[in-house]
């Protein structure tokens, strides 16, 4: 049975009157590749906000390892091996990809002064792992330079840079060639293999389907499915369910309400 | 999917050898001279308007400009502003602005002030004078901060503020300090040494280790980091607070140390101590090629910029111009300053 490394338990979230997040269940274990899906909207990002500590929920319980915690922040779920890569990268565009890189997590040596050579020489190490070779762009280059998909290669790079138990990735792999897009589904096998933890968020069912252990389908702030691969034979059943919980009685209902609509008016 | 779509992440190593590819990543550019240049970009324009000035001021007026006694009283009072430019820069790299800490000079040296007038060491004074500025500037970046208010608006209501209450309680008297000439504390601060005054390698010691802070330290990456975007420095478990809050007290810092320096040039403490400094070290932080925006800066640009117009008005009237002429080159070297910046810096987005 593997560890249950993290549950979020009947997390909501409000924001005034918006409700993002209505009671979601979500958790992930050792070694395990969660798809998380959902339509634009749905509240994925908030919940992995929460679960990344950068968003505080308005109710509900967060257990590390089996441990609730309290006080969860950004930094919190850092040091409990949470990286994330987020929705929109987090970089700060003036700055070095070293200097992005090891944001929040410098690597210090006398009196907290940077050990700015090692940081460089890490920096390279990492950019040559995920295939980020250009000799145009180099550690010290600034991150404003560089194309969207560079950019979240470096978003990329730093959520690996600390071996991380669990990786969020909330899609990253839009903006990103379809070379890229392998590399990183290679890089997800690669974690899973080495028996680490991923949340993916993707819109492509295809590729979550083909990468993922379990997945988990919100809708409207809510859980709407919550199911083992082996249960669903294909992606178009997923596919198929997630259309019929977004708009039951399939399109054509979506038609006849629209055509109501407008004869209402 | 195809194993084609499915690049090896070692590969690239694999092919070239680890060295040469180490080598390509070492530096930006072909020589080191260029990324010497790039790098410092802002702090070079600056010094370049400054030797510009100083060439047109030796032409209008030869005779003065080589004169040790010019540069003696340039070099006198050019350390109290550095003491506060500096730390400005990191403010506003930070995304904010200070603009209490002409109140905060005023207040922390009257501190000082009070301890040598009652009969204590000088040391004790200066003391009394960092923890006065620190509390201050813990005051001013908590009401900002956590108090969730402009910092350009409080900051301007906090000046005005501790300057009032200064006012009211003194009444408008100043104090002499006539005991501080024989005391070791004036020999260290504020004498002379081999003819140069003791007071600019104090600032010097200052702006470098400031540098070391700013390019080279952790507190000075995420000060950069948060003025770039805070949302990521968040994200990324930074307390963007608490580095905003320490900001505000390195300006207290600052503003306490030229506050003392300037009482012991003089040997009086005025209730309007600080006052005259808050535009020409404003001036000093943007000249010196600090961009308004936040996230990038440069401390040796500030120093310079600061250099360059406590020149002005000494150079203005030395130059045989009347002092009518001061203030329209101040805003002459500012404006073509921005001008060059705009031109020599990209923003990026
Ligand atoms: N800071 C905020 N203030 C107010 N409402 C917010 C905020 N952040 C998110 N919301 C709302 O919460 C809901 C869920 O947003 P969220 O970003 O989690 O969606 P998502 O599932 O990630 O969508 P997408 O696929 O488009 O990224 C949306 O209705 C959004 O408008
Ligand atoms: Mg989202």
């Amino acid at each position: 049975m593997a560890e249950r490394l993290i549950e979020l338990r009947d997390i909501s979230k409000s924001y005034g009157q918006v409700y993002a997040l209505g009671g979601v269940n979500l958790s992930v274990d050792r070694g395990e590749v969660v798809g998380l899906l959902g339509d634009n909207g749905a509240g994925k990002s908030t919940l992995i906000k929460i679960l990344s500590g950068v968003v505080k929920p308005t109710s509900g319980e967060i257990l590390v390892r089996g441990k609730p915690v309290t006080g969860w922040s950004a930094a919190r779920s850092r040091e409990a091996g949470i990286e994330t890569v987020f929705q929109d990268r987090a970089l700060a565009v003036q700055q070095t990809i070293v200097r992005n890189i090891f944001m929040g997590r410098e690597l210090t040596g006398f009196l907290g002064f940077l050990r700015v050579n090692k940081e460089i020489e890490e920096a390279s190490r990492l950019m040559r792992e995920i295939g980020f070779t250009s000799k145009v762009f180099t550690p010290q280059s600034i991150v404003g330079q560089l194309s969207g998909g560079e950019r979240q290669g470096v978003a990329i790079a730093r959520a690996i840079y600390k071996q991380a138990e669990l990786i969020v990735l909330d899609e990253p792999t839009t903006a990103l060639s379809l070379t890229e897009t392998a590399k990183v589904f290679h890089f997800v096998r690669q974690v899973r293999a080495s028996g680490r933890s991923i949340l993916f968020i993707g819109h492509n069912i295809h590729h979550v389907f083909d990468i993922a252990d379990r997945f988990v389908v919100l809708d409207r702030g809510k859980v709407a499915l919550t199911t083992d691969r082996s249960e669903v034979k294909s992606a178009e059943d997923l596919i198929n369910f997630m259309e019929e919980v977004a708009h039951p009685g399939g399109l054509a209902g979506l038609h006849d309400a629209g055509d109501a609509e407008q004869r209402a008016r | 999917m195809s194993k084609t779509m499915e690049p090896d992440l070692h590969e690239p190593s694999a092919g070239i050898p680890r060295p040469s590819a180490q080598k390509e990543w070492k530096h930006p550019s072909d020589h080191w001279m260029r990324g010497f240049i790039l790098d410092n970009r802002a702090a070079l324009g600056t010094l370049a308007v400054f030797i510009v000035m100083m060439a047109v001021f030796m032409i209008a007026n030869p005779t003065v400009f080589t004169t040790w006694y010019l540069y003696r009283s340039v070099l006198t009072t050019l350390p109290v502003a550095l003491f506060v430019v500096v730390p400005l820069v990191f403010v506003v790299t930070c995304g904010e602005i200070d603009l209490s800490f002409p109140a905060t000079m005023g207040f922390a040296s009257w501190v000082f002030a009070l301890v040598v007038q009652a009969g204590y060491d000088p040391f004790l004074g200066i003391a009394a004078a960092l923890v006065t500025g620190m509390l201050l500037g813990f005051l001013v970046g908590s009401l900002v901060v956590y108090g969730g208010l402009s910092s350009l608006i409080a900051t301007l209501g906090m000046n005005f503020l501790l300057r009032g209450l200064i006012q009211i309680i003194n009444e408008g008297k100043s104090m002499a300090l006539t005991s501080l000439s024989d005391s070791w504390a004036y020999t260290i601060f504020s004498s002379q040494l081999l003819g140069i005054p003791v007071q600019i390698f104090w600032a010097i010691g200052f702006v470098v280790l400031s540098a070391m802070l700013y390019n080279r330290h952790r507190f000075g990456a995420q000060v950069r980091v948060v003025g770039d975007n805070p949302d990521s420095a968040q994200q990324m478990g930074i307390d963007v607070k608490r580095v905003r809050v320490k900001v505000f007290v390195f300006v207290g810092i600052g503003a306490a140390i030229a506050g003392t320096f300037s009482v012991m040039i003089n040997f009086t403490w005025w209730p309007t101590a600080g006052d005259g400094y808050l535009l020409p070290v404003l001036a000093s932080v943007f000249v010196g090629g600090t961009p308004t925006w936040g996230g990038i800066g440069t401390v040796v640009g500030g120093a310079i910029g600061a250099v360059t117009v406590s020149f002005i008005q000494t150079g203005v009237v030395a130059a045989g111009l009347s002092g009518f002429y001061v203030q329209f080159f101040n805003g002459l070297i500012i404006i073509l300053s921005l001008l060059g910046h705009k031109w020599n810096q990209a923003r990026y987005r």
